[in-house]
């Protein structure tokens, strides 16, 4: 048996399918012109067809394939934000996403009442926002902007500070959607740190990225789908090789 | 190391099922209590941000009130004369507007509240009637100084020598019930608001209505005249008028703002107008009826929520 599937699970991801029901017609107008052509008024569309996966506690997971593969999608299933229509997925511990960083920034408010307000909205209770206020501001390395209105920001330092928050959350399983592209060289190698450092604390995580450079670097599994379907789950350089092929 | 995972084995055997959470599912208004962290910071957030770039502020909490109340008083009270029927007009009808304010403000702010939210439904999963319950905290936030100003029009006119303690507990009840039924009806027309955008369109043609529904602008007792009296329809129908929960919580601000104000006025010497319509019958336990018709309302709509509330990522 590998060190992989001896470790304990963190994600469970247990034969699940989702499909979304694309709405031709919205009004009764609609409906009705449609039922007269005697045109479908929806169409089903499987983003997820029946995977199965199990990723062990402390695994750095690549999840990869091309756009619309279901990527993206089965992260919002392991985050909560969608439920799945057949199968089960289960977590183990906190879980905290990356995804789409400064969701929940309000453009009005200063940079440090995003902090507060973000952290919160990421599950982080009041005495460990404050605990950790200042490692998260010294990360983003905007202290001199922190009172300044966030619509102020250059989009740059916007990203930093939602990912600063982002990142400095309590976590055990981190999902990252997407988001490594963006922010200059010397941030990227930053935040790059960071996720080798929670990987060595034994967190999980699963990075959903076409950054094939940071995957390489951050992950040792990855998988591979392809129009919601599994198609390869192994060591990181074959994952690359069939996407990049 | 790198060879693939096989799933034939128990997928428990390491770590037992009760250790593994569902993400995604909540425990609905439960939730509500332990982020209340979030919803305080949500509260803030819409208070402060409401009137930010303008440069009256918060005046604008009293300009629309005043404006609408100054509407009403010079139609209905002066040209139509209503005034002459319910002594002290104008705070009668103040004590309604700011019970109907409070329940406008609330249900419609928490209809659009989900699809308001969109981004984060989108892609934080938190306990979503978080967005709800506040937009209904900071209408509350937004009704204090209307009561604040009535208050204090009442205390001018001698409110003080003639209010109860029921009467207080009545200002709170009255709270209490139209927040809850606020919050029920908006948690409902929230969530169908994220599919069907009609919802909001409803919702303003029911507020539209709520206004003329209560007796804000006329009194009670012209609904039991017109309806048993002149057009011999069943007493039930009063009842069941009655029995809205905005209605009755125009009526408890009436009991115990424009009552005990208005005592002053009609026993003076030298008044010459009407006396005061009767408290209706039954106010006491019509207060336990709608706190619990609310209530019901509030059960309801946290299950059509939570029933609809998986599917919100993907409807937004």
């Amino acid at each position: 048996m590998s060190a992989q599937t001896t470790a304990k699970p963190s994600i469970i991801i247990d034969g699940v399918k989702k499909r979304f029901t694309l709405n031709h017609a919205f009004s009764l107008k609609d409906t009705m012109v449609s039922w007269i052509k005697r045109r479908k008024l929806t169409s089903e569309f499987e983003a997820l067809k029946g995977l199965d996966l199990v990723i062990g506690e402390g695994e750095s997971v690549a999840i990869l394939g091309l756009n619309g593969s279901g990527k993206s999608t089965l992260l919002k299933l392991v985050s909560g934000v969608m439920e799945p229509d057949e199968g089960q997925v289960l977590t183990r511990g906190r879980v905290a996403g990356l995804i789409e960083v400064g969701a929940g920034f309000h453009p009005e408010l200063s940079g440090r009442e995003n902090v507060f307000l973000n952290a919160a909205i990421l599950g982080m209770k009041k005495h460990e926002i404050e605990a950790r206020y200042d490692e998260i501001v010294a990360f983003s390395e905007i202290e001199q902007f922190i009172d300044q209105e966030v619509k102020h920001y250059s989009s740059g330092m916007f990203m930093r500070l939602a990912f600063s928050v982002a990142i400095h959350v309590e976590l055990d399983v981190l999902l990252v959607d997407e988001i490594l592209s963006v922010g200059d060289a010397p941030f990227r190698e930053k935040c790059r740190l960071k996720f080798e450092e929670l990987s060595a604390r034994g967190k999980t995580l699963v990075v959903v990225t076409h950054d094939m450079e940071m995957v390489r670097e951050l992950c040792t599994r990855g998988i591979v789908i392809n129009k919601g379907n599994l198609v390869y789950d192994g060591e990181i350089e074959g994952a690359i090789a069939l996407v990049d092929k | 190391m790198s060879e693939p995972v096989t799933y034939t084995r128990d997928l428990f055997s390491d770590v037992p099922r009760s250790d593994f959470d569902t993400p995604g599912k909540s425990r609905g208004l439960i939730d509500v209590v332990r982020w209340r962290y979030l919803l305080s910071l949500l509260v803030r957030t819409g208070v402060t941000t409401r009137y930010r770039n303008s440069v009256l502020g918060w005046t604008w909490s009293y300009v629309r009130p005043a404006a609408q109340f100054l509407v009403f008083w010079v139609v209905l009270g002066i040209f139509m004369n209503l005034d002459r029927n319910v002594p002290n007009y104008a705070v009668y009808l103040f004590s309604g507007i700011v019970v109907i304010n409070l329940f406008s403000e609330g249900f419609k702010n928490a209809t659009t509240s989900i699809v308001g939210n969109a981004p984060l439904v989108r892609k934080v999963f938190l306990p979503r009637q978080l967005f709800a319950v506040s937009a209904i905290i900071v209408s509350f936030v937004h009704f204090l100084p209307q009561v604040a100003l009535l208050l204090l029009v009442c205390l001018l006119m001698g409110w003080i020598m003639h209010v109860s303690i029921l009467g207080v507990l009545a200002i709170f009840a009255a709270m209490l019930i139209v927040m809850l039924f606020s919050l029920g009806l908006g948690l409902f027309f929230g969530a169908v608001n994220v599919r069907y955008r009609d919802a909001e369109n409803i919702v303003e043609l029911m507020l539209l209505l709520a206004t003329w529904a209560s007796p804000v602008l006329y009194s009670w007792t012209y609904v039991q005249d017109a309806v048993v009296d002149r057009l011999h329809w069943p007493q039930w129908l009063v009842d069941v008028y009655m029995l809205n929960p905005i209605t009755h919580g125009v009526e408890l601000f009436h009991f115990a703002f424009w009552r005990p104000a208005t005592e002053n006025l009609v026993a003076g010497a030298g008044y010459v107008g009407d006396q005061m319509m009767a408290i209706p019958p039954g106010l006491a336990w019509n207060t336990l009826w709608t706190f619990l018709i609310a209530l019901g309302t509030l059960l309801v709509g946290q299950l059509i929520f939570r029933r609809l509330e998986g599917r919100f990522a993907q409807d937004l």
